[in-house]
C-alpha cells in the first residue's frame, strides 16, 4: 500500500547541512532560554499544567444530547443528512440484490472474465479461485454484502476524490489549502473517525460507508492532481494552439494524460476502503468484518481467519488486477476489444442464467471447508507449548512480563518524567532537524493541542507503545530488509507471506497475540509490529535495490568486502527510502497500537473503544483528536523530504 | 454542451429526490439495506460481544430460521449503541440487557421508539472473584477486607507495583475504579478490552494455577472449566450505587431484559410473538454458550443441539 515516492532530492553538501543543523539548534536553545524560565514560574514543570487545559466535556456531551433529540425532528436531519443517509442505504442494497440475484456462479463469473479482459487469462483464473474460495469457506454470503459495500463506498470515494483533485489540480490556491488536509486526513488512524459518523448516522452502514469514503478519498484525491499538475507541457501548449476552450483542453488532452495516477489512485483506495470496511464492524457494518469481530468475541482464531481470508483474496485480486489494467495502459488496444468485452458480457449472462435455472443461486452449504478446526488446534498447541515454562528462552509470557518492566515502563515513566514543555523542544528540535520551520511548528502546535485537551498522560502512554513498537519494527525490518534485498530468493519467498501480512485485518492478530502474550500493554504492541513490519520490508528492499549500480560497482572494483559496501555505499544512497520506512512505520504501528485498547493497550485507545461502546462522546471524542494530533506530530517528526517538491504528492 | 450539462444535471437531481423519495427523509426509520433480500421476511438481531448473548441470540435465530421461516441478520454492537440502533429499527431486538436506567427513560419513556419485551428468565450478577484453587488455599480472601494481604500475589508487569484486578470490556458495567478507591484498596483495574481477551487471559493463569483477580459475572460458562469463588463486598442496598463516584458496595442482582423495537413490536407478526415468549434458564444459557465458546461449535450448531434436546421448552414461545 505504501507507495515509495521517495526519490526525493538528496540534502544539501554535508558541510552547510551541520552549519545549518548548529544553526537551528542554536535558535532554538535561544527560543528556549527566554521561553522556558517564563513558562517554569508561571506552571510548575513536570505534566502539562492543569491551567493551560480546557475541558470540552461538557459541551461535548450538551453536542451529543442534541443530536439524539433531534435527529427525528430537526430540518438539518430531515432533509440533508436523512437524504445521504437513504442513498447510500438504497445504493448498497441495490449492489447487494445484483450480486444475489447473479447467484455464485454469475457472480465468479463476471468477476474472471472482468479479470481476463482488464488483465489476462492469469489473473482470470486467480480470480475465479479466489471467489470459489470465498464459497469454500462458507463466507459468500458475507462477501457478497462486504463487495456491495465496497463498490459503493469504493465509488463515491472515486467521485469525491476526483472532485477535490480536479479542483485541486486547476486552482493553485485550492491545490495550497486543500494539501494539508489531504496531508492530515492521510495520517490519521482510521478507528478516530468512528465515532462522530456514528452519533450522527447511528450505527450501520451508512455510518460505515461514510467513514470508509473519509478514510479512502484522500489519496484518490492526491493522485489526481498529481496528475493534472504532470501532465506533459508541450502536448498541452500544442493543444492549446489548436484554439481548444479550457474545458476541451481537460476533458481531451489533461485527463487522459492522467490517467496512470487515476488508476494508480484507483487501486489505493480500494485497498484503504477495504482496510476500512474491517475495522467499520466495530460501527455495525456487516460483511466479512462483523464476522472477524464476533469471532474475536468468542475467542475464535479459527472463525476469525476464515472470515479473514476472504477479504485477503479480495485485496489480493483487486490489487493485482488494477495494477495489470495501469500497467496495459500504455499499449495499443487489442484489435478486436470490443467483440471481446461482449463475449465477456454475454458468458456471464448465461452463467447466471444457468446457474439460476439449476436452482444453484446460494452457496450450496455442503461445499463448505472447515478450516477453524484444525486452525484452533494449531493456535491452542501453540499457546500450550509456547506460553511459559520453555527451557532455556522462557515462554512468550515471560518475554512479555520482560519487556512492559524493561521496555516499556522506562519509556512511559521517562516521558511523563520530562517537564512538558521539554517534550515540546525535542519535538520541535526532530522536526526541525528532518523538515522546515512549518513542519516543525505543525508537530509542536499538535503535541500542545494535546496538552490543552487535558489527555496528556494517556497520550504519552500510548507514544510510549508507539516508541517501543517502532524500535522493534525497524530493527526488524531493515534487517529482513536487507536479507531480501541481497537475494532474489528470500524476496520471492517473503512476497506472498508480506501480502498476507499487509491485508489480513487487524483484528485477526488480536486474539492470538493476547494467549501468546497475555493481557497488556506487550500484545498491543506485538500486533502492531506484525501490522507495521511489510511496509518496512518492502521499501527497505526497494530502496536498497534501486540503489546506483555504478556505485555499487566501483566500490566492488576498490576492494570493498560485501559488509562495506552495505555499510558505506547501499545505506547511505538509500537514505530516503529508510526514512520513507520509518515514517510510514511509525504511521502504521499508531493505527494498531490503538486498536490495541481491545486487548488491554489501555491509553488512548482503551478511551477510544470506551467512547465507542458508551456512546460517550467527551471521552471517544478527546481521544480520538489527541490521537490524530499524535499522529501529525508523528508524522511530521519523521517526515522524509526536505521541502516538499513543488508539484508531486 | 451547455445544453445537455442542464439535462443532466436535471436528470441527476430528478433521479436522486425520485431515488430518496421526495422532502422529507427520517433516517431514524431506516433498516438495513441488507435486511428483506430477495422477498425474505428477515429478522435483525444484535449480538452483544459475551458469549451468554451469542447464545440467546443462535437459538433465537435458529427457531426464527427453521420453525417459521425467517431470515435473521445478527449484527456485533456494544450495548449503549445497540439501544440507539434499536430505536432506529437498524435492530429489531436485544436479547440481553444488564440494565441501562438512562436509556430506559430517554427510549421507553420519552421517545416511544423501544419497548420491553419481558424477562429472559436469567439472573445476572456481576462480582470480584478469585480462582477456587487460590480460594482453598487462602480461605479469608473470600472477603474484600483481607484483599490487600493478597495483593502481592496478585500483582503482574501491568498493574504497576500494585496488585491487578482485571476488568473487562470498557462497555459492560461497571464501579470496580471508584469501588477500589473508595474501600481503599492497593489494587489497580486494568482493563482487558474485550470480554474475548479477558477470558483468554483468565485460561492462561488458570493452567499455570496463578493467583489473580477478576471482574466477573454469572451466567457465565467459563465457571466450568475454570470454577471461581466470588470475593464479598460490602453488601448491595437499593441505592447504594446511586452516584458513581461514591459507590462503596456490592452489585445487585439483575433479572436479565429483552428490548424490542415499537415498530417491531406492533408488526413484526410470529417473529415478535416469539422473541417476546423467550424465556429460559441460567442452566440452558450456559449449556449453549459452553458449546459455542468452548467446544468450538458454530453458533447455529450449537442452538440446533440444545434445540433437539429441549424441544418441550421452546415449543411453548411458539404458540
Amino acid at each position: 500500500m505504501a507507495t515509495v515516492t521517495a526519490d526525493a532530492p538528496r540534502t544539501a553538501l554535508p558541510g552547510f547541512l551541520k552549519q545549518s543543523v548548529v544553526r537551528k539548534l542554536l535558535l532554538l536553545a535561544l527560543a528556549a532560554a527566554v521561553l522556558v524560565p517564563l513558562a517554569d514560574a508561571r506552571w510548575a514543570s513536570g505534566s502539562w499544567p492543569g491551567a493551560l487545559t480546557v475541558d470540552v466535556s461538557e459541551p461535548l456531551t450538551r453536542v451529543s444530547d442534541w443530536i439524539i433529540d433531534n435527529r427525528d425532528s430537526h430540518p438539518l436531519f430531515i432533509y440533508f443528512l436523512g437524504h445521504i443517509s437513504n442513498a447510500v442505504v438504497i445504493c448498497v442494497r441495490a449492489v447487494y440484490l445484483v450480486l444475489l440475484a447473479a447467484g455464485w456462479a454469475g457472480v465468479t463469473a463476471a468477476a474472471s472474465l472482468v479479470a481476463w479482459r482488464v488483465a489476462g487469462p492469469r489473473l482470470a483464473a486467480g480470480t475465479g479461485v479466489a471467489f470459489l474460495a470465498c464459497g469454500f469457506l462458507g463466507m459468500w454470503v458475507p462477501t457478497m454484502q462486504t463487495l456491495a459495500l465496497m463498490v459503493v463506498a469504493v465509488l463515491t470515494s472515486v467521485a469525491v476524490g476526483v472532485l477535490l483533485g480536479l479542483a485541486a489540480g486547476l486552482s493553485d490556491r485550492l491545490d495550497r489549502m486543500l494539501r494539508p488536509v489531504l496531508d492530515t486526513m492521510q495520517v490519521l488512524p482510521a478507528f478516530a473517525y468512528l465515532l462522530p459518523v456514528v452519533l450522527v448516522f447511528g450505527i450501520g452502514v451508512p455510518a460505515a460507508v461514510l467513514a470508509t469514503v473519509v478514510y479512502a478519498a484522500p489519496p484518490m484525491a492526491r493522485l489526481t492532481a498529481l496528475g493534472l499538475r504532470g501532465a506533459d507541457k508541450e502536448v498541452l501548449e500544442a493543444v492549446e494552439s489548436l484554439g481548444t476552450t479550457a474545458r476541451q483542453r481537460l476533458l481531451t488532452a489533461r485527463i487522459p494524460l492522467a490517467r496512470k495516477e487515476l488508476l494508480l489512485g484507483l487501486n489505493q483506495t480500494i485497498m484503504m476502503a477495504l482496510s476500512m470496511a474491517v475495522i467499520a464492524s466495530v460501527i455495525g457494518a456487516g460483511g466479512l468484518g462483523d464476522r472477524v469481530y464476533q469471532a474475536l468475541a468468542s475467542v475464535d482464531v479459527g472463525a476469525a481467519l476464515a472470515a479473514g481470508i476472504p477479504i485477503v483474496l479480495l485485496a489480493v485480486v483487486l490489487d493485482r488486477v488494477t495494477g495489470a489494467a495501469g500497467e496495459q495502459l500504455g499499449e495499443e488496444p487489442h484489435p478486436n476489444g470490443r467483440r471481446l468485452w461482449l463475449y465477456a458480457l454475454v458468458g456471464t449472462a448465461a452463467v447466471a442464467v444457468a446457474g439460476r435455472l439449476a436452482g444453484r443461486l446460494d452457496w450450496p452449504d455442503a461445499w463448505a471447508l472447515n478450516i477453524a478446526e484444525p486452525v484452533n488446534r494449531a493456535v491452542d498447541w501453540m499457546t500450550d507449548h509456547l506460553y511459559s515454562g520453555v527451557p532455556v528462552v522462557g515462554g512468550t509470557a515471560d518475554w512479555a512480563a520482560h519487556f512492559t518492566t524493561w521496555v516499556l515502563d522506562p519509556v512511559r515513566d521517562g516521558l511523563l518524567w520530562l517537564p512538558w514543555w521539554s517534550v515540546l523542544l525535542i519535538v520541535a528540535a526532530l522536526a526541525w532537524l528532518i523538515g522546515t520551520w512549518r513542519t516543525a511548528l505543525t508537530a509542536v502546535l499538535a503535541m500542545a493541542a494535546i496538552g490543552v485537551l487535558g489527555v496528556w498522560k494517556p497520550s504519552l502512554d500510548t507514544l510510549s507503545q508507539v516508541l517501543a513498537a517502532v524500535a522493534v519494527t525497524l530493527v526488524l525490518g531493515f534487517a529482513t530488509g536487507i536479507a531480501a534485498a541481497r537475494s532474489d530468493r528470500v524476496e520471492r519467498l517473503l512476497r506472498p507471506v508480506l501480502d498476507v501480512f499487509q491485508t489480513m485485518p487487524q483484528f485477526v492478530y488480536l486474539i492470538p497475540v493476547v494467549a501468546l502474550f497475555g493481557v497488556g500493554r506487550a500484545p498491543a504492541v506485538a500486533a502492531a509490529v506484525v501490522y507495521a513490519l511489510p511496509a518496512v520490508v518492502r521499501i527497505t528492499t526497494q530502496g536498497l535495490r534501486q540503489v546506483d549500480p555504478a556505485a555499487l560497482e566501483s566500490s566492488r572494483s576498490l576492494g570493498a568486502t560485501p559488509a562495506q559496501q552495505l555499510r558505506q555505499v547501499q545505506l547511505p544512497l538509500a537514505r530516503p527510502a529508510l526514512l520513507l520506512a520509518v515514517n510510514q512505520g511509525v504511521v502504521l504501528v499508531l493505527a494498531v497500537v490503538i486498536i490495541g485498547g481491545l486487548v488491554g493497550g489501555g491509553a488512548l485507545g482503551y478511551e477510544v473503544v470506551a467512547g465507542l461502546a458508551r456512546g460517550d462522546l467527551a471521552t471517544g471524542l478527546v481521544a480520538g483528536a489527541a490521537i490524530v494530533c499524535l499522529g501529525l506530530m508523528l508524522d511530521r517528526v519523521t517526515q522524509p523530504t526536505v521541502r516538499r517538491a513543488k508539484k508531486g504528492a | 454542451m451547455r445544453i445537455r450539462t442542464t439535462t443532466a444535471v436535471v436528470a441527476g437531481v430528478s433521479s436522486l429526490a425520485l431515488l430518496t423519495g421526495c422532502g422529507a427523509a427520517d433516517m431514524t426509520k431506516q433498516a438495513s439495506p441488507f435486511a428483506n433480500a430477495q422477498g425474505a421476511k428477515t429478522v435483525t438481531l444484535s449480538v452483544q460481544s459475551w458469549v451468554g448473548a451469542q447464545a440467546n441470540v443462535a437459538v433465537a435465530q435458529y427457531l426464527l430460521e427453521h420453525e417459521l421461516g425467517y431470515r435473521v441478520d445478527t449484527v456485533q454492537v456494544d450495548e449503549i449503541p445497540a439501544w440507539d440502533a434499536l430505536s432506529q429499527g437498524r435492530v429489531d431486538a436485544i436479547m440481553e440487557d444488564w440494565g441501562h436506567p438512562d436509556q430506559e427513560e430517554r427510549y421507553i419513556k420519552d421517545k416511544r421508539t423501544i419497548v420491553p419485551g419481558g424477562d429472559l428468565g436469567v439472573t445476572g450478577h456481576i462480582g470480584w472473584y478469585v480462582p477456587t484453587y487460590f480460594a482453598k488455599k487462602h480461605p479469608d480472601v473470600t472477603d474484600w477486607k483481607n484483599l490487600d494481604k493478597y495483593a502481592d500475589q496478585m500483582r503482574t508487569a501491568e498493574s504497576g507495583g500494585k496488585g491487578q484486578l482485571m476488568d473487562g470490556s470498557p462497555s459492560y458495567v461497571t464501579n470496580d475504579k471508584a469501588l477500589v478507591k473508595n474501600l481503599d484498596l492497593d489494587y489497580q483495574v486494568v482493563f482487558a478490552g474485550s470480554e474475548a481477551a479477558q477470558i483468554t487471559q483468565i485460561k492462561q493463569f488458570a493452567k499455570a494455577e496463578k493467583s489473580f483477580l477478576t471482574y466477573w459475572y454469572e451466567p457465565q460458562w467459563l465457571f466450568k472449566k475454570v470454577p471461581m469463588t466470588e470475593v464479598k463486598l460490602p453488601a448491595y442496598k437499593e441505592g447504594c450505587d446511586a452516584d458513581p463516584e461514591k459507590v462503596a458496595c456490592a452489585y445487585p442482582h439483575t433479572p436479565l431484559q429483552k428490548y424490542l423495537n415499537a415498530d417491531f413490536a406492533r408488526s413484526g407478526g410470529e417473529a415478535a410473538a416469539l422473541l417476546k415468549k423467550f424465556k429460559w434458564t441460567t442452566e440452558d444459557q450456559n449449556e449453549v454458550s459452553l458449546m459455542i465458546a468452548e467446544q468450538k461449535l458454530s453458533p447455529e450448531a450449537a442452538a440446533k443441539k440444545w434445540a433437539d434436546s429441549h424441544e418441550s421448552t421452546w415449543k411453548s414461545w411458539l404458540s
